[in-house]
């Protein structure tokens, strides 16, 4: 065991990691921050998407011991300052993008690195980016419907078209 | 004009704030204090004898409670089926037992045969290393036609053989329906399979079991569609623990699809572990486990045959399925390839005989259930297959075939020769409104416009039919169900005019919190943020038969609508005095009671305080308090239908398949959320897509999963499906539940799967290919274009 410290959601925390202890056991076991989900354990499905010094890492696929130090951002830490929801957040419940909302911390995290990249995406490049995120539930459509919305493109109403 | 609030609304959905926001609870999210950690130790192999397992040196591992075998579950019993299918001579089928822990046997890669349970999951894993396991490997049986050949190694040794059943249907109709093919202009066949998927939602499976021995309590934590079935039958059938002492609790579930339906030898585990142990005792499923341990779904393969006359009326179907069950039955698994698969074998058509024939077989693999669906895309996508292929054999349009044989909407309702009553339908409008939002009339153009870039561009159609809303109690119990298909729900009106509905539905990404808040608020003209919906407790809902069969809004919504008509009638009486009125003359609407014909009025809050606060109220006449149950068992089956249409592009230098377009025209009767109604047509398409076009779980001849992880199994992503048209415009709504609901949850993935395939056939139809197995992968496509298939 060994310590490790690192900035999550703006605040300094600290805890006791083994070196094969991965960030998201870190996360969700030392922190209680369990936003943050385990869907796979080949680093394909994405639900344990987080932001590592402003990039988007599946934090499965990372040894808590390797953020040390790091600026760690999970869905907890994603919400306004007046703990409304962001406008990522917000475009997912009004275009119906989640349903069992287990994939959707990542599906979150990722749209959020997208739009940091790449501020007005076209469709094509949305469901590319989304590559390594699964959602068995929505079939994307309305993912990438909140995805278009909180870039700020014009997107008919849900349930309208 | 769309309402913007109660039935008919797209509500926006109250659950979403604690998913988006990181605040969901599930299972995996609860930690008890001072639990313990389960890791299972799975066969490697497919079929072996168990010599003997040393577990001295994993027991003596740092960290480490106990070590547990199959010795440990002598006293207890196995997971029980909850279903026994009579064969075509009128004996019931193979059953044999399912142990918690292998027992002399292994019988499926993954099946248990020990469990390491430690103070942490990493000392528990280390441990297992630890264990001597002399398992003697025998001869896997994996195909299901070898697995019922003579002399075939037995998965069960006290079996006769490995076929669990042989079931006809309607056994009357058998000779009838060989004549009428030996008779007929022409038959059409085909031989294929529906291959086999794994459902995957995308939280895996966790239980959690706490043994409380002040009050000798146990509690289970699980992911589960139906918390008190799983009281049930592991309390009843596995444990021996009565239902006032074991609570399950299914909190935050993320995706069910069927496979979190039944009830797994890890929660028995881990609840007996629990009170064996004075710990509690957790368990997590890795994904790679849930490949090998979930339930898998579909897995037919299937001759079917359909006789027609020279106008292309149908006159008789004949079909054969050999059906995987896997090494057990799981607990519905021989309903799947017969009740809720022979039934639906009429489709939207006037077919006058029809014989169904399912062997049912046991082979070393996984067990194999419901999945979405569950039997009803199986009888579909043979249906809607043949008769494409029908229709390009006697030179009729697809469309038109279809039409010519549809079921009228004046005869409604109609009695199906496979024993169902279609209540109501309207299968032209449907198919009008497909071809409409589809623009069929387009597709010669860019055919066109695809073939001058190289491309072949296919249409394709199927309309569906599903029997929802399970079930008719007495209907399955004589089908061989060995429960009732009831829903409950009890509606709390608190003293200040909230009110909680505890219901026996269980929501798992079908938005019922929200949905079914609708509803009441509707009923009682309040707002909908003052209805409250609990689910998933078996302490806090009333006996429950959970969600599955596309069955909450039309079984579980109409309990709720029963209990609020009990409330809503109490609540008038209550008015009637309050108003100094006869009963009779009291009106209720939008949250008010008035007097017909005066001023006089109570608003609804003033009705639930006096009901708590009964100073001035009939105490002579009614109890105070306002809370009602009902249980609400369905008359019938619901029949949603519609028309599904997908448009492919073909690379012939590939065969990769793109899937440009997908419209969906439903008729799923009165609709209470159109948003989340789309999105679960969305989801089930995207599951059908994948089904067709990517999905496939594949056995090698030894029994090893070849396809175990999402590195092998092809899950769609986002940039495998288009954007989606849907339209559920059509209305014919159910005549035998309050709500006039048909159900939505499974369409998408019962009608998708042959308008994809009969789509690419079209593609190829220069070809001469006639038939492409699913998944309808580049290779098998490019094979079949070459003659290589």
């Amino acid at each position: 065991m060994t310590k490790v410290s690192m900035t999550v959601n703006g605040k300094a925390v600290s805890g006791e990691a083994e070196g094969r202890t991965l960030l998201v056991e870190f996360l969700r076991e030392g922190q209680g921050l369990t936003g943050t989900h385990v869907g796979c354990d080949t680093s394909q499905c994405g639900a344990c998407t987080v932001h590592v010094n402003g990039e988007a890492v599946k934090s499965c696929t990372m040894f808590a011991a390797d953020a040390e130090g790091a600026e760690v951002t999970t869905i907890e830490g994603m919400a306004n300052a007046d703990g409304s929801l962001g406008t990522i957040q917000q475009a997912f419940q009004d275009y119906h993008g989640l349903q069992c909302g287990f994939c959707t911390p990542g599906m979150v995290m990722i749209a959020a690195d997208l739009l940091k990249n790449n501020p007005n995406p076209t469709e094509h490049e949305i469901r590319d980016y989304l590559e390594g995120n699964i959602c068995r539930c929505t079939g994307y459509h309305n993912i990438v419907k909140a995805i278009q919305a909180a870039a700020g493109q014009s997107v008919p109403a849900v349930a309208a078209e | 004009m769309p309402k913007d609030s109660g039935i008919g609304a797209s509500s926006k959905r109250r659950e979403d704030v604690r998913f988006l926001t990181g605040n969901g609870k599930y299972t995996d999210d609860i930690n008890v204090a001072g639990q313990s950690y389960a890791h299972f130790v799975r066969s490697d192999v497919a079929h072996g004898r168990i010599n003997s397992i040393d577990v001295s040196a994993a027991e003596a591992a740092p960290g480490v409670l106990k070590v547990f075998t199959a010795a440990d579950f002598a006293e207890v019993g196995g997971v029980p089926c909850g279903w026994c299918v009579t064969d075509r001579h009128g004996n019931p089928m193979q059953e044999p037992k399912h142990p918690v822990l292998a027992e002399g046997k292994v019988r499926h890669v993954g099946d248990p045969y020990a469990v390491v349970v430690a103070e942490s999951l990493s000392a528990a894993r280390d441990a297992a290393e630890l264990i001597e396991a002399d398992i003697e490997e025998l001869e896997a049986v994996i195909d299901m036609k070898a697995a019922v050949a003579d002399g075939a190694t037995k998965v069960h040794d006290d079996l006769t053989s490995n076929l669990c059943y042989d079931w006809g249907f309607v056994e009357e109709n058998r000779e009838a329906v060989d004549e009428a093919i030996k008779g007929a202009h022409h038959v059409t066949t085909l031989e294929l399979t529906n291959n086999r998927l794994v459902a995957n939602p995308m939280e895996p499976r966790v239980a959690v079991g706490e043994y409380d021995p002040w009050k000798d309590e146990h509690t289970l934590y699980t992911t589960s569609q139906n918390p008190h079935v799983i009281r049930l039958l592991m309390g009843a059938f596995v444990l021996g623990i009565p239902e006032h002492k074991l609570r399950v609790i299914a909190p935050d579930v993320g995706g069910g699809f069927g496979t979190k339906i039944f009830h797994y030898a890890e929660e028995a585990f881990c609840t007996f572990a629990a009170k064996a142990l004075k710990r509690p005792v957790k368990w997590t499923s890795s994904r790679s486990e849930a490949f090998i341990s979930d339930a898998h779904g579909r897995d037919h393969v299937t001759k079917i045959e359909l006789a027609m006359d020279e106008e292309g009326k149908f006159l008789a179907l004949r079909t054969d399925t050999y059906a995987n069950m896997g090494a057990y039955l799981s607990t519905f698994a021989p309903s799947v390839p017969t009740w809720l698969h022979g039934t639906l074998m009429a489709g939207n058509y006037i077919t006058p005989l029809i014989y169904v024939n399912v062997k049912a077989v046991f082979t070393n693999t996984v067990p194999v259930d419901a999945y979405r669906g569950a039997g009803r895309p199986e009888a579909t996508f043979q249906l809607e297959r043949v008769v494409d292929k029908a229709a390009r054999e006697m030179g009729i349009d697809p469309v038109e075939l279809r039409r010519r044989n549809f079921i009228d909407k004046s005869q409604f309702p109609y009695a199906t020769p496979v024993a169902v009553e279609y209540d109501t339908g309207d299968y032209h409008a449907t198919m009008d409104k497909l071809l409409e939002i589809s623009d069929r009339d387009g597709f010669e153009a860019r055919k066109a416009e695809s073939a001058a870039r190289g491309k072949l561009r296919g249409f394709g159609v199927a309309h569906y039919i599903e029997a929802c809303g399970i079930a008719p109690s007495n209907l399955v119990g004589q089908l061989g169900a060995r429960a009732g298909l009831y829903e409950s729900a009890t509606v709390r009106v608190n003293a200040t005019g909230s009110i909680s509905v505890m219901t026996g539905s269980h929501s798992h990404g079908q938005g019922h919190e929200t949905s079914f808040a609708q509803v009441v608020a509707d009923m009682l003209g309040i707002d909908e943020a003052q209805v409250d919906i609990v689910h998933g407790d078996t302490a806090r809902t009333p006996m429950g038969m959970g969600t599955y069969g596309s069955r909450s809004i039309a079984v579980g919504g109409s309990a709720m609508v029963r209990a609020t008509e009990k409330i809503i009638a109490k609540a008038k009486k209550v008015a009637s005095h309050l108003m100094e009125a006869s009963e009779s003359d009291v009106e209720f609407a939008n949250g008010q009671f008035t007097v017909a014909g005066t001023d006089k009025s109570v608003a609804w809050g003033d009705v639930c305080l006096a009901a708590y606060v009964p100073h001035n109220y009939p105490l002579e006449d009614i109890e105070p308090g306002l809370e009602e149950t009902a249980f609400y068992d369905p008359a019938n089956f619901t029949y949603p239908s519609g028309g599904y249409a997908c448009e492919v592009e073909v690379d012939p230098e590939t065969g990769q398949v793109e899937v440009l377009a997908f419209s969906a025209a439903d008729d799923f009767g009165n609709v209470i959320n159109p948003m989340i109604v789309e999105g679960q047509v969305h989801g089930g398409v995207a599951q059908g897509i994948g089904q067709a076009l990517l999905e496939n779980c594949v056995y090698d001849e030894n029994g090893q999963l070849l396809t175990g992880s999402y590195m092998d199994y092809a899950m769609p992503r986002a940039y495998d499906v288009p954007m989606f048209t849907v339209d559920h415009s059509c209305q014919t709504p159910c005549t035998h539940n309050p709500l006039g609901v048909k159900g939505c949850g499974e369409a998408g993935a019962i009608g998708s799967p042959p308008a994809i395939v009969n789509a690419v056939i079209d593609a190829l139809s220069g070809h001469g290919v006639e038939h492409i197995d699913m998944p309808l992968s580049p290779q098998r496509v490019w094979a079949a274009m070459h003659g290589k298939g």
